[in-house]
């Protein structure tokens, strides 16, 4: 339910947004479909929702030890450059929900995957938390949670098929003689798939797939 | 451990959507009488992976720091996301003996094993440091004193500034002395150290569109005639999106975006063709053309 209040909020928030000249300007739109009070609805927190444990969980993995030492102060988010021109990614929210225990909110949210890695946050957090390792677990459990965006589940589906990031067209290796660079190494993803099973990746992640056939080696 | 040879780490941007990048570096890298040894096999550095499986990313990151010892050389690195991945995973086995136990466990199923002796460094770090800025300044013949840029670093060589130390992330001074040396000039502009927004450009356009805007606004103002990248993603992000930003906000540029490389390529007397400007999709021939650069083209083609 949208009151009225946060509607009018929304609008002049938008308008300021379109004032930076960012709504619906030839094929680019201002991204307020996502947001992670499901979909803009500000939605109360139900007790049910709440998984006291969560924080205690992210405690023992590495990366997000710190995260009770939050207080709040916003550095995190003021300092991000994709909080400056998003209106729903937040890092400090992120981290507050998971402190609270919403842990199913955080973890299908979207906009856990717009954080660009800049490490900025992490320089300035005044408590020393690395933020951007918080948020690289939410998205690990994420994912073993089925839940990954299709640009960073093909990433890692090429590299377990090639041993590179993306499908290197032909054309490109090809071009590299006439440019007279030395040819590309290929990727050893005979012992890339023996590392990878030796931690249970592909049963872990479900997403990705095993790569199958004998003609991975090709980069 | 052989001191006067690297190992040449490519990456995936680089050889995917970087050449120019890497024709201009090998030049220079030539120039400067660099030794570089190429990867014998090659798997990612992990960096992708972080997002995936943390757990993953270490194993990647491990494995090619493993087969670079076997060869017993350093690894120079292009692209500041491998050196800063391949920095961290180096740092935190080194210190923690637990974690890489735990890792040297796992690499046996591939026959390798870390140990923590060889070191890591990005182009911008070898070049201050390994061949030095005096070095440069005597390789330089033809200075671009007409010339003003602005720099982009990125965010992967300068922080987290716990595992990259070697310059102030807040800021960063070795990319503006190595373009001084170029004869170059180059400019202080608002918000030098914001993210290009490249890692969520798969997620939102929108966003990583808007902050390209906002750098490229940001250099216009202060007169840049050029941004020099030293990150394949970043230059990636501004020179295929600048004409995009240029259509949909109604702005205008015209900026060419070079690599570091290519720069100092210019001023080595080297000719755009040899620094493969032809691959970048923002003209630069408003550089080229200026007098200082037809007098290198012109002495190269006598030669």
């Amino acid at each position: 339910m949208i009151n009225a209040q946060s509607l009018s909020i929304r609008e002049r928030h938008l308008k300021k947004l379109a004032h930076r000249g960012a709504i619906q300007i030839g094929e680019i739109t201002v991204m307020t479909e996502v947001s992670i009070f499901n979909q803009g609805k500000k939605q109360p927190i139900k007790a049910s929702e709440i998984d006291p444990t969560f924080k205690y969980e992210l405690q023992k993995i590495p990366g997000a030890e710190k995260i009770l030492r939050c207080f709040q102060c916003g550095t995190c988010t003021s300092d991000c450059p994709i909080a400056r021109f998003s209106d729903t990614y937040r890092p400090r929210t992120l981290i507050h929900m998971a402190q609270l225990g919403l842990k199913d909110r955080v973890l299908n949210s979207d906009t856990l995957w717009l954080c660009a890695a800049c490490f900025t946050c992490t320089d300035r957090c005044p408590q020393n938390i690395d933020v951007d390792s918080v948020i690289r677990v939410f998205r690990n459990l994420a994912v073993e949670k089925g839940c990954i965006p299709q640009m960073f589940c093909d990433q890692a589906q090429n590299i377990v098929e090639t041993g590179y990031a993306y499908k290197m067209p032909q054309t490109r290796i090809k071009k590299r003689e006439s440019q007279s660079l030395p040819p590309l190494p290929k990727g050893n993803t005979e012992a890339l798939k023996k590392l990878l099973k030796g931690i249970k990746f592909f049963e872990r992640v479900q997403p990705i797939q095993k790569p199958q056939g004998e003609n991975q080696n090709e980069p | 451990m052989n001191p006067s040879k690297w190992l040449f780490f490519l990456g995936c941007t680089v050889p995917y959507r970087g050449v120019s990048y890497e024709i201009s570096a090998r030049r220079v890298l030539t120039k400067l009488e660099v030794g570089l040894v190429e990867m014998p096999e090659f798997n990612c550095c992990g960096l992708p992976l972080d997002p995936v499986s943390h757990e993953a990313m270490m194993i990647l990151a491990a494995t090619n720091l493993a087969i670079a010892e076997q060869q017993g050389l350093n690894i120079l690195t292009l692209c500041p996301g491998c050196a800063g991945t391949l920095k961290k995973v180096n740092k935190t086995l080194k210190e923690d003996k637990l974690q890489k136990d735990k890792i040297n466990n796992h690499l046996i199923a591939a026959g390798l094993t870390y140990n923590g002796t060889i070191e890591i460094k990005h182009l911008l770090e070898f070049l201050k440091e390994d061949v030095g800025i005096e070095k440069i300044k005597a390789a330089i013949t033809h200075p671009l004193t007409n010339l003003k840029v602005a720099e982009h670093n990125g965010c992967h060589i300068l922080r987290p500034k716990k595992f990259i130390s070697f310059d102030d992330p807040e800021d960063p001074q070795t990319l503006k002395a190595l373009i001084k040396v170029t004869g170059a000039d180059c400019l202080d502009y608002i918000d030098e150290t914001q993210c290009c927004g490249a890692p969520s450009v798969g997620v939102s356009d929108t966003i990583a569109l808007q902050l390209v805007r906002d750098k490229l606004n940001h250099i216009k103002i202060v007169g840049a005639q050029a941004l020099i990248t030293i990150c394949p993603s970043c230059h990636i992000m501004y020179d295929t999106n600048e004409l995009r930003v240029e259509k949909n906000f109604s702005e205008s540029y015209g900026i060419p975006i070079l690599h570091y490389p290519q720069l100092l390529g210019l001023a080595m007397g080297l000719t755009p063709q040899e620094l493969a400007f032809d691959e970048l999709r923002v003209n630069a021939g408003k550089i080229t053309q200026q007098p200082a650069m037809q007098t290198a083209q012109k002495t190269t083609s006598n030669c």
